[in-house]
């Protein structure tokens, strides 16, 4: 079968993405990626790919929305309670025998999986001796996490999640409600990095104890997940932890070998020793 | 003469165990296609339905994996709270997407995706359910010049998401369940 227009331009428009902007979503997974250009494509009103990518490459007015598209999770607080009640349960015994600590939330999009670790560490009375570092490529979404506001019709789903994982206080402990907005407290980002890191170009930057990142690689393809793996492998300490999301694994990975399942049906990983 | 058939994507919800009851099993263990299966179930609990229909039928029944390449002669459910995609090289992918007509997994999704890979090789089929599911999707693969079936909605355990369906794509073959399964079983050969 010749190769289809829409492919064509769908290949030229992540290229032109990427020699103008450095933003690198070539090696993405393809099904998911097209049917967000596509929503793009509609709701920004162009015709085709290649005059979508006509008025990307000459207004950078157009790169923020155009990566709203391409990157905005809708997460969750407490998503997947059996998770958190994993990392409380069988990683903070571990962590609590350090004085001090990193975790790293990698593609943090609006902030959901921040705020539920942040809470859960200073209900185990870790907040304090820990840094958290949350990343993502989407300066929107860092943004919105950095602000920790959600619609208050979501905060019914996230206080069940967080009964669920195990919580040991109550989520309206941290947030304030108004204007139908739960706005959480300002303390609990005492502790937070927020920064713009790629895991497709950018490097290591610390040295963690534990690494999230959920629902991420899912949407790479393997070379991509492979690089990624690579790089939390590099930037965790030695025996460090690795929470994966639900459907993703380590089974095909280069990098499998460097670890050993901590919690195997909640995608947690440990770093051997050496 | 029909383009022959490489793959086929089925979309069920309300009534999809019955139906799928009366489809799945009758597939020959030579059989030899990949068949893709969304059903609508609750997100925040493991869906059984690949054990289920592994125990009735004499095709390979398993819940799809991210990034697993396709193998023919199996049945893949699509897991709870995630999208289904098929690729164009042929692998299966999961997407954490927003939901679709408030669907996750949607239809939807694995049509428009299959009809991608797919083209004319791909069969679809809407089965029974209470919602607008499947719909676009279906329209998607007959414009990609691949068949589409639907379930006769008088039949149908809910006659909603047929008759969406036969509403969006009005070529649509519209058949009874028996009539899918013995289609089915001669996909193949066409």
């Amino acid at each position: 079968m010749p190769e289809r227009t829409e492919d064509i331009e769908m290949r030229l428009l992540l290229e032109g993405l990427y020699q103008r902007y450095h933003y690198d979503f070539r090696h993405y997974a393809q099904a998911s990626l097209r049917r967000r250009l596509k929503q793009a494509r509609e709701q920004m009103g162009f015709r085709s790919f290649s005059a979508l990518q006509d008025s990307l490459l000459h207004d950078p007015g157009m790169l923020g929305p155009m990566l709203s598209y391409l990157t905005v999770q809708v997460s969750e607080m407490f998503r997947d309670p059996s998770y958190f009640r994993a990392v409380r349960e069988q990683v903070v015994p571990h962590l609590r025998t350090y004085p001090s600590l990193k975790v790293w939330i990698a593609g943090c999009s609006s902030g959901e999986e921040l705020y539920s670790f942040v809470i859960l560490f200073r209900e185990e009375g870790l907040e304090q001796r820990t840094l958290f570092y949350a990343t993502d490529i989407n300066q929107d979404a860092l943004r919105k996490a950095e602000a920790g506001i959600y619609d208050l019709d979501r905060i019914q789903l996230f206080t069940e999640n967080h009964r669920k994982s195990g919580g040991k206080s109550s989520l309206s402990d941290y947030y304030s409600a108004a204007y139908g907005k739960a706005s959480f407290d300002k303390s609990l980002r005492k502790q937070v990095v927020f920064s713009d890191h790629s895991l497709v170009t950018d490097a290591v930057f610390a040295e963690m104890h534990m690494i999230s990142c959920r629902n991420v690689l899912i949407y790479f393809d393997h070379v991509l997940q492979d690089r990624a793996l690579g790089l939390f492998k590099d930037s965790l300490a030695r025996k460090g932890f690795l929470g994966l999301g639900s459907k993703e694994s380590m089974r095909f990975s280069g990098h499998a070998a460097w670890f050993t399942d901590c919690v195997r049906e909640e995608k947690i990983y440990q770093k051997r020793a050496e | 003469m029909r383009p022959s058939t490489e793959a086929i994507v089925i979309g069920a919800s309300a009534g999809a165990f019955d139906a799928l009851s009366v489809i799945l099993p009758s597939l020959p263990p030579d059989f030899g296609l990949p068949v893709f299966i969304v059903v609508h179930v609750p997100p925040d609990k493991p869906s059984i339905l690949a054990e289920l229909f592994q125990a009735k039928c004499r095709v390979k029944v398993r819940q799809a994996e991210d990034k697993e390449p396709i193998d023919g002669g199996t049945a893949y459910f699509a897991p709870p709270d995630y999208h289904l995609l098929v690729e164009t090289d042929r692998s299966l992918s999961l997407s954490n997407d927003e939901p679709v007509l408030w669907s996750r997994p949607s239809i939807d999704v694995l049509f428009e995706s299959a009809a991608d890979a797919y083209g004319p090789g791909l069969t679809a089929i809407v089965l029974t359910g209470a919602n607008q599911d499947g719909a676009k999707g279906l329209k998607a693969v007959a414009e990609a010049g691949g068949t589409a079936i639907v379930q006769n909605p008088k039949g149908a355990y809910a006659s909603a998401m047929p008759e969406a369906a036969i509403a969006e794509c009005p070529s649509a073959h519209v058949l009874s369940l028996n009539e899918i399964a013995d289609y089915l079983q001669d996909a193949e050969k066409a």
